[in-house]
């Protein structure tokens, strides 16, 4: 069990810089994920934290002690692959007890570890099969079962489902979510699939280009999401950008101006902002309802039905086009014309530069922000 | 349409018969030749009364097992420290490539394009000088550095083939260099290895420029045991041949035993 810390960590290749100054801490017990766009540096990141990749520059901190030059094993990490990277040459069993093996622990004691590790993961049919005769799902067990059985103080996972069939990446997900529960460590994991960071985290990091756009729950990132960048990566589907114009500013919040000539007021502070000035109106599909009454006037050109709910992609004007959210049992069709309201109190305001103006009320799910 | 395939393929079968045939009828005719009288060797042929004249003329004059026993020393000797340094060599061109592992790649190669005789002088100069003509010892050196290349080359793109998490995987679980080898590389990359060991040993077996210009009775190989049949004062086509079918048969049956394991590896690893 540790906690770790990265001290304005950067990686260069030659004078490419991937990882451009990281500042951040890691509980214990917490199930940390690195979240962003491909090629932000997440996986990256995470490989310096494993020792695979040089720091450039800054510290990286295990329990208070500096880690910067100890070898990967010496560092009291596991880590789950993406492609599994299990020995095909060797059985369940010895995949699994390869690093006790090196760590010179006795055969007996090793196969003692190996077939508890083996039947916490349901594996022990499979011991002495080699990784060619199993299943993808099963692969992945053995994995993080490799991982597992050197009792390691943090857990690393590089996009660990991605490589599995829809229906097991949501069951192998709420495996981790379990095993994190069960065997209380640290984790790290990494994916560019935010359905994956909000539900295994407690704390999503938001990387791009190398960068920390923000840290915090989940619900800290959905409900109060810091810029316009982690507005729209985080929620799905994503969150509608409208341009806009501030109408007028009050204690109430920021009145904005909608284009069709509707104003809508959302509860934010706003000391840098005037009358006049463009702003991004931040508008998750959720937050859009159907409502005759409605300031926003459009067409609906495509009707997706999930069964619970439906989202309608309704055209306001050529250049912009919304997602709202409705009911399962919405009538609308295609070509239908329709009028949406704006849940106010749910807006989000992002000035010119894309930095969110901060909301008068925190939502209750997200009070303590990290 | 399966009249045409049908046809094509009727074509592709009696190309590759008629170049397999054009390819191995030296060999079995040499292989003929090797059980004719010298009478019947010269007028060639076609019906004649086997005898193992050849042979025993041939062994009553060399010393064929002290000749075979250096072939087996010098290629088996020389393709195991081709594999010393190059396994080691292979792994550092394919794991940590630095900006000039392929210009380096490259330049090994490079010295597989001289030809030999270019450095003939230099060579047997430093030989005589070392002390190592016609020693075993000697011909393992040289049989080693010039199969390097390929070695290095063959091993490099075996292990490129190995994916790199797998190693990765085998740096969190606490593998070394030497372990990773052991543990991992090695076994993973073995058919890869065996191949190359085996292109190795067809090499140096069948090498003779090196032989017969290096070494003379103590450290000849057999190379050298089936020139000492081609003497100036005139061809004996019956003794000669018997000569070179006691060479190649044991490379040849070792060649035919481990076809498959070749082939794999000379596909470079092509076809996964």
């Amino acid at each position: 069990m540790a906690t770790l810390s990265l001290r304005n960590v950067t990686k260069s290749f030659g004078a490419l810089e991937i990882i451009k100054g990281i500042d951040l801490e890691i509980e214990d017990h917490e199930f940390c994920v690195f979240v962003g766009p491909s090629g932000c540096g997440k996986s990256t990141l995470l490989r310096m934290i494993a020792g695979l990749e040089d720091i450039t520059s800054g510290d990286l901190l295990i329990a208070g002690q500096k880690v910067n030059d100890l070898p990967p094993d010496e560092r009291g990490l596991a880590m789950v692959f993406q492609s599994y990277a299990l020995y095909p040459h060797m059985t369940v069993r010895d995949n699994m007890g390869f690093a006790l093996k090196l760590a010179k622990v006795p055969q007996a004691e090793r196969d003692v570890r190996v077939e508890r590790v083996a039947d916490l993961l349901e594996l022990r049919p499979y011991l002495e099969r080699k990784p060619g005769a199993l299943s993808g799902g099963q692969r992945q067990r053995v994995a993080i079962g490799r991982a597992i059985i050197r009792e390691p103080s943090i857990f690393l996972f590089d996009e660990p489902l991605s490589n599995l069939d829809a229906a097991l990446r949501v069951q192998t997900r709420i495996e981790l979510a379990r095993l994190h529960e069960r065997l209380g460590s640290t984790m790290i994991y990494v994916t560019h699939d935010q359905v994956e960071a909000m539900t295994l985290a407690n704390k999503i990091v938001v990387l791009r280009d190398g960068r920390i756009e923000q840290v915090g729950t989940p619900m800290e990132l959905y409900h109060h999401p810091v810029n316009r960048f982690v507005g729209s990566f985080i929620g799905s589907p994503k969150m509608n950008f409208i341009k806009g114009r501030v109408h007028s500013v009050s204690d109430a919040g920021v009145e904005v101006l909608l284009p069709g000539g509707g104003t809508v007021t959302v509860p934010v502070s706003a000391p840098a902002i005037a009358a006049g000035d463009d702003i991004d109106l931040g508008v998750r599909p959720e937050h859009l309802d159907v409502d005759d009454a409605g300031p926003l006037a459009g067409t609906v050109i495509v009707v997706e039905r999930l069964g619970n709910e439906t989202f309608l992609h309704v055209e306001i004007s050529p250049d912009l086009i919304l997602i709202a959210g409705a009911d399962g049992a919405c009538p609308l069709q295609v070509h239908d014309r329709v009028r949406l309201s704006v849940l106010a109190a749910a807006c989000h305001v992002f000035a010119g530069d894309g930095a969110a103006l901060p909301a008068l009320a925190r939502h209750p799910l997200a009070t303590n922000p990290i | 349409m399966t009249m045409r395939r049908s046809r094509t393929s009727l074509i592709a079968g009696i190309i590759g018969w008629v170049s397999a045939i054009a390819m191995f009828f030296p060999i079995f005719w040499m292989v003929v030749t090797s059980f004719k009288s010298e009478i019947d060797a010269v007028v060639p042929s076609i019906l004649f009364k086997p005898t193992l004249q050849g042979y025993v003329e041939v062994n009553s004059r060399a010393d064929y097992v002290s000749f075979a026993l250096n072939s087996v020393v010098e290629s088996i000797g020389s393709t195991l420290l081709a594999l010393a340094i190059g396994l080691p060599a292979a792994y550092a061109c394919a794991f940590y490539p630095g900006k000039r592992t392929k210009d380096l790649l490259l330049w090994m190669l490079s010295t597989k394009m001289m030809p030999a005789v270019g450095v003939l002088v230099p060579i047997y100069l430093l030989f005589r000088d070392a002390g190592l003509l016609d020693t075993r010892l000697g011909i393992v050196f040289l049989f080693t550095l010039s199969n390097l290349p390929i070695v290095i080359w063959m091993l490099y793109s075996f292990f490129k083939d190995v994916p790199t998490p797998i190693l990765e995987a085998g740096r969190m679980d606490g593998a070394r260099f030497w372990t990773q080898m052991r543990y991992i590389l090695i076994p993973i990359s073995m058919p890869g290895i065996a191949s190359t060991a085996l292109l190795s040993i067809i090499l140096c077996w069948n090498e003779a420029f090196w032989s017969l210009n290096l070494t003379a009775s103590r450290a000849g190989p057999l190379s050298a045991f089936i020139a000492s049949f081609s003497s100036p004062e005139g061809l004996f086509w019956a003794k000669l041949s018997a000569a070179s079918t006691l060479a190649v048969a044991p490379i040849l049956v070792m060649g035919w035993v481990t076809q498959r394991q070749l082939v794999r590896g000379l596909t470079f690893g092509a076809v996964k």
